[in-house]
């Protein structure tokens, strides 16, 4: 049985083995994902944002708990996590540590929880984080929680990737307006503020809810205002509701051609990339390295621009 | 060239709440440039081996202070085969009496650390085991 078979087949170990395949940009785990890629178009991707600290980790283990233990029509969807945290850029390796809040959910056969690392991308997520989503997907995972670094601003990634994002915001750290940069507000479809016993929660809500008034001006036709809830993952306040809410994002999507959209918004995204990571690694083979040195060498004697280089080696012509 | 991310489940099964060591361990491993999946505090076999195989692990490294790495050790080594990661290499650190050791390593444990261990010795036993050799 190809792995793909074994994939579609229910087995675990064989799913692990094509994650890691595909982490590793294999030939094997591209085929492999080229045999699920039909497979998938299902599942509700849910990704989760915020500032470290912010409790993202305890709140996606009491969703996923939820999920499984409160089943819609007798039947629990099957769920996977995966989470993302960073890689050091001096070592290039990593602790990855958010399984460790998520000890609830062991010896559920239908939860599967897969950590990765950035290895060096920077908006949020790992490189291979969709595809490893695809894969989840394609395996039968009727929801998906991403959750990411949690570094602030840069958290783009995961608005191109999810159905549904949650931006998790705790009072107190310091900063009011860490989620209200730029940016995050601007992707969550669900606001969290996790941690919501703490000193500080009314601020912190009645900020964000301004910012919110500020960044959605009337004139924005979107049907879906984004809602605040209050949560405390530690005990499972909140939770309920939450899990609600982001059914009733999905049941939205659907409904208002959403859906479509941010899958064909995904899928171009990850077109964009591949497309562009191939065109420059198939031109670089076409160039012999002397003369990309040699064009190197005169745009650091100034001889050139920079853009004058890219030209020069881009259209050929005469080297002065 | 790159070479390819060691994985690596640090754990500590059985009630033992200390974790100092483990996490030192831990902090050695990612600035060797390993991956390290850090399961915390109370790990039964069971979880620890559910972990190594949703994570596709290379290794699992159990701290066990408690006395009970004899009941420990051979039952995840025995889990992970069952579970088709028999592949998977196990290192304990921690307090493990001497007379002991031979016997783990037999049974395929790959190597035993104790309190003074150099974490450059755990990582090149590790490297050595997973990738055929100690250095880059």
């Amino acid at each position: 049985m190809t792995l793909a078979a074994s994939v579609l087949a229910g087995d675990r170990l064989a799913l692990a083995r094509v994650l890691s395949l595909i982490e590793n940009d294999t030939a094997e785990g591209r085929a492999a994902l080229t045999d699920l890629f039909p497979y998938t178009g299902h599942a509700h991707l849910v990704g989760v944002t915020g500032a470290p600290g912010t409790g993202k980790s305890t709140l996606v283990n009491q969703l996923v708990r939820h999920l499984r233990q409160t089943p819609e029509q007798d039947i629990s969807p099957r769920v996977a996590v995966v989470a993302v945290d960073p890689s050091s850029p001096f070592t290039g390796g990593a602790i990855l540590g958010d399984r460790v809040r998520m000890r609830d959910l062991s010896g559920d056969t239908g939860v599967f929880i897969r950590s990765m690392a950035t290895r060096g991308s920077l908006g949020g997520l790992a490189k291979a984080t969709a595809d490893v989503v695809q894969v989840f997907d394609a395996a039968g995972y009727q929801v998906i929680f991403i959750e990411t670094v949690g570094a602030g601003q840069s958290e783009v990634d995961i608005a191109r990737l999810a159905h549904t994002t949650l931006v998790v915001e705790a009072p107190g750290l310091g900063d009011d307006i860490q989620a209200i940069k730029a940016g995050l507000l601007e992707i969550g479809d669900i606001l969290v503020v996790n941690k919501a016993d703490r000193p500080g929660v009314e601020e912190t809500e009645r900020a964000l809810r301004g910012m919110l008034r500020l960044a959605k001006p009337a004139s924005d036709r979107r049907a879906w205002v984004p809602p605040i809830h209050l949560t405390i993952a530690t005990d499972g306040t909140g939770i309920a509701e939450l899990i609600n809410e982001i059914t009733r994002h999905r049941a939205f999507l659907h409904q208002s051609g959403g859906w479509e959209r941010r899958d064909q918004y995904r899928l171009q995204s990850e077109l964009d990339a591949i497309l562009r990571d191939a065109l420059v690694s198939r031109w670089r083979k076409t160039v012999s390295e002397s003369r990309y040195q040699e064009v190197l060498y005169k745009l650091v004697e100034r001889r050139l621009s920079p853009h004058q280089a890219v030209s020069l080696l881009l259209d050929g012509g005469e080297s002065e | 060239m790159t070479e390819r991310k060691i994985r690596v489940i640090i754990a500590k099964p059985g009630l033992d709440g200390h974790d100092r060591g483990a996490k030192v361990v831990a902090r050695a491993l990612r600035d060797a440039g390993m991956e390290v999946i850090y399961t915390g505090l109370r790990q039964t076999p069971e979880m620890i081996a559910e972990a190594a195989l949703q994570e596709d692990a290379d290794v699992v490294g159990l701290s066990i202070l408690s006395g009970a790495h004899m009941a420990l050790a051979p039952r995840v080594l025995e889990l992970l085969k069952a579970n088709g990661q028999g592949h998977v290499k196990v290192f304990i650190g921690g307090i493990i009496p001497d007379e002991d050791i031979p016997r783990l390593l037999e049974m395929g444990v790959i190597g035993v650390y104790g309190p003074g261990a150099l974490s450059d010795t755990y990582i090149n036993d590790i490297r050595k085991a997973v990738l055929g050799s100690p250095v880059v």
